[in-house]
């Protein structure tokens, strides 16, 4: 069914409504990662809001579609999208990172239904989606897996023996999808381990790339059907997204991969997400 | 009741003593160690930053080595280094440098007896809200298993200080284990410290049992004993940075003043440094022993004090397992 444009733009004010979720469990928290979630918010809110075949009531049921999410520490992302969708109360993300909580700092499978698996150590996603896939392909079901990485964890040895494995075996019904937003601790990733011409490379090991802005809703959601058309091979869908973004002071810092807003940080974050970044003061006010 | 000799810190048990982080005595003793010994290098998996390593880049850029976020790559190009002649000390969260890259660790390294410093930073639960996946709880039992590997856990930032520079004077592999969260700083720079000797806090007029401990919580076995010797009764408290080579002699010369011992690290209670003293006094003097540690289970968010408390590490469970042990 084609998208209508205000499909489009109920998914973007779901996006908003995220990213809000995500700078008060921050808050909350007081530690943990901004720049990659708010990064995340689009796609994670397409995931949930439109692609994935999945019951926020039942997440045990067994034809769902796996996400795999193998950088761990942009969590905050999918607690916010899942509860936005229904999994859990909202309430409960301003439990994050707290003792006792389900919400923990990095995902726990055991902890809170419907994360699939543990993650946070980088580098352990693309494999393990790339099991589930061999193992549906091999039982014959239809269901989808996707895994998001990050660029940094590109780094990982380990992203590449599951790049190779995945392509040996011609996994069609993985998905995978990185986060290429330049950044990771210790800078920009070109300068601390260069990864271009990353597209190639997952050309080289005999996988479709598709290329994308990671923030058009619209564009991400065609390369996903894209993906599905595509049978002799697993894809990659390289979002290029904007660290921070929605908060234009921080987009693009790499300073704000690890650490939550203060307070009052966290005020006029909230002001410019809900403001649309100025522009619905200016055109409503 | 204080060692003398151990020239502790003069606000030992003041509200106001110093708190530092020992990774902080990591980024300081490597700087040192690069200044004496030109062989010194750093390498860093994309967390110079929280490792301190990057304290080392700022001094001598040259000699630091940005690995990207690649554990297992950053072992074995060490231990090449090694080969040739260079000191490396690597560097990141322990969960994955021992804990990822193990292997590597054992063959290139262990196996080569290459003088590689593996730095574990981030260890145990006291790295707070992160949780489970980043509180590395089972790294000295992997390191202390590999022959030839020297396992150190400092107390404090001072003697993390003092621990890397005499690392990197060591023959061969060394593991040194730091942790994230500030603790006091209970040594002085006239601590007395060798890697192998372990070092008496306190000595009682009448010692009814012994804490034995590493790391950080040997402050907090410090606090116990000054606890016990409030309620009339005298424990002793052996600070035992180096885990492997263990002081036997020391550990011996403590058991035989008591009746019974306690072990405290901030590790998994199997395996580790408690599994260590256990190995000693069960083949030449075997007497009853607790074993504090976590009881075989993963850690979880919360703040350090909240989670130091739930897995009964704090100075009253201290007390409450020593005395029970008494059967007081
Ligand atoms: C195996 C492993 N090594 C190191 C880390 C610490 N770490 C957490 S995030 C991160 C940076 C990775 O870059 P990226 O995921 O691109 O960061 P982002 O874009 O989300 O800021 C590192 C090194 C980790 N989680 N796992
Ligand atoms: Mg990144």
């Amino acid at each position: 069914m084609a998208l209508t444009d205000s499909d489009i733009s109920q998914l973007e004010n779901t996006a908003e409504e995220i990213r809000e979720t995500i700078i008060s469990m921050l808050v909350a928290a007081g530690s943990g990662h901004t720049a990659g979630p708010l990064g995340m918010a689009d796609i994670f809110t397409a995931f949930y809001f439109h692609i994935l075949k999945h019951d926020p009531l039942h997440p045990d049921d067994a034809d769902r579609d796996r996400l795999i999410l193998s950088n761990g520490h942009i969590v905050p992302v999918r607690y916010a999208a899942m509860a936005h969708a229904g999994y859990f109360d909202v309430l409960e993300c301003a439990t994050l990172r707290q003792f006792g909580s389900r919400l923990q700092g990095h995902p726990e499978r055991l902890r809170l239904p419907g994360l699939e698996t543990t993650s946070g150590p980088l580098g352990e996603g693309l494999s393990q989606a790339s099991g589930m896939a061999y193992a549906f392909r091999m039982d014959e079901k239809k269901n989808r897996v996707y895994c998001l990485m990050s660029d940094g964890e590109q780094d990982e040895g380990n992203i590449w023996e599951a790049v190779m494995f995945a392509g040996k075996y011609r996994l069609s019904n993985l998905t995978a999808v990185m986060d290429r937003n330049n950044i990771q601790i210790d800078g920009m990733t070109e300068d601390v381990m260069s990864l271009e011409p990353i597209a190639d490379k997952y050309r080289a090991f005999n996988w479709h790339v598709i290329e994308v802005d990671g923030h058009n809703v619209r564009q991400f959601i065609e390369a996903i059907d894209e993906a599905k058309a595509v049978v002799e091979k697993p894809t990659i869908i390289i979002a290029h997204t904007i660290p921070g973004k929605g908060v234009p002071e921080i987009e693009g810092d790499y300073r704000w991969h690890g650490k939550p807003p203060t307070k009052e940080e966290a005020q006029r974050f909230l002001k410019e997400i809900r403001t649309m970044n100025g522009k619905v003061t200016q055109e409503y006010a | 009741m204080l060692n003398k000799e151990a020239y502790l810190s003069a606000k030992i048990f003041a509200d106001d003593i110093e708190q530092k982080a020992t990774r902080d005595g990591f980024g300081t003793g490597v700087v040192e160690a690069g200044t004496t010994d030109a062989r010194v290098v750093v390498l860093s998996a994309d967390l110079k930053e929280s490792t301190r390593a990057e304290v080392f880049e700022k001094a001598f850029p040259d000699r630091f080595v940005e690995m990207g976020v690649a554990e297992q790559n950053m072992a074995t190009v060490a231990a090449g280094m090694a080969l040739a002649n260079k000191i490396p000390f690597i560097t990141s969260y322990a969960a994955f440098n021992p804990g990822r890259n193990y292997e590597q660790i054992r063959t290139t390294i262990a196996l080569n007896h290459a003088a590689v410093k593996i730095c574990g930073m981030h260890a145990g639960v006291s790295v707070g809200p992160d949780g489970a996946t980043h509180q590395m709880l089972e790294d000295i039992g992997l390191m202390r298993m590999l022959p030839g590997m020297t396992v150190i856990v400092p107390g404090d930032a001072t003697e993390a200080h003092k621990a890397v520079i005499a690392a990197a004077k060591t023959d061969g592999p060394v593991y040194i284990r730091f942790g994230r969260s500030a603790t006091p700083v209970f040594t002085t720079p006239e601590t007395p410290f060798t890697i192998g000797k372990a070092l008496r806090l306190f000595d009682p007029i009448n010692p009814e049992v012994a804490l034995l401990s590493t790391g950080a919580l040997s402050y907090n076995a410090l606090l116990a004993a000054q606890m016990l010797h409030e309620q009339g009764v005298g424990a002793i408290v052996l600070h035992i940075p180096t885990v492997k080579p263990l002081d036997t002699e020391a550990v011996l010369e403590v058991a035989k003043q008591v009746p019974a011992v306690v072990t405290i690290e901030e590790h998994q209670a199997h395996g580790g440094f408690g599994s260590a003293i256990a190995e000693c006094l069960a083949q030449s003097h075997p007497l009853p022993m607790r074993i504090l540690g976590v009881q075989d289970q993963f850690g979880q968010s919360g703040t350090p004090e909240e989670l130091l408390r739930h897995y009964e590490l704090d100075s009253e469970s201290i007390v409450k397992a020593a005395k029970s042990l008494l059967a007081l």
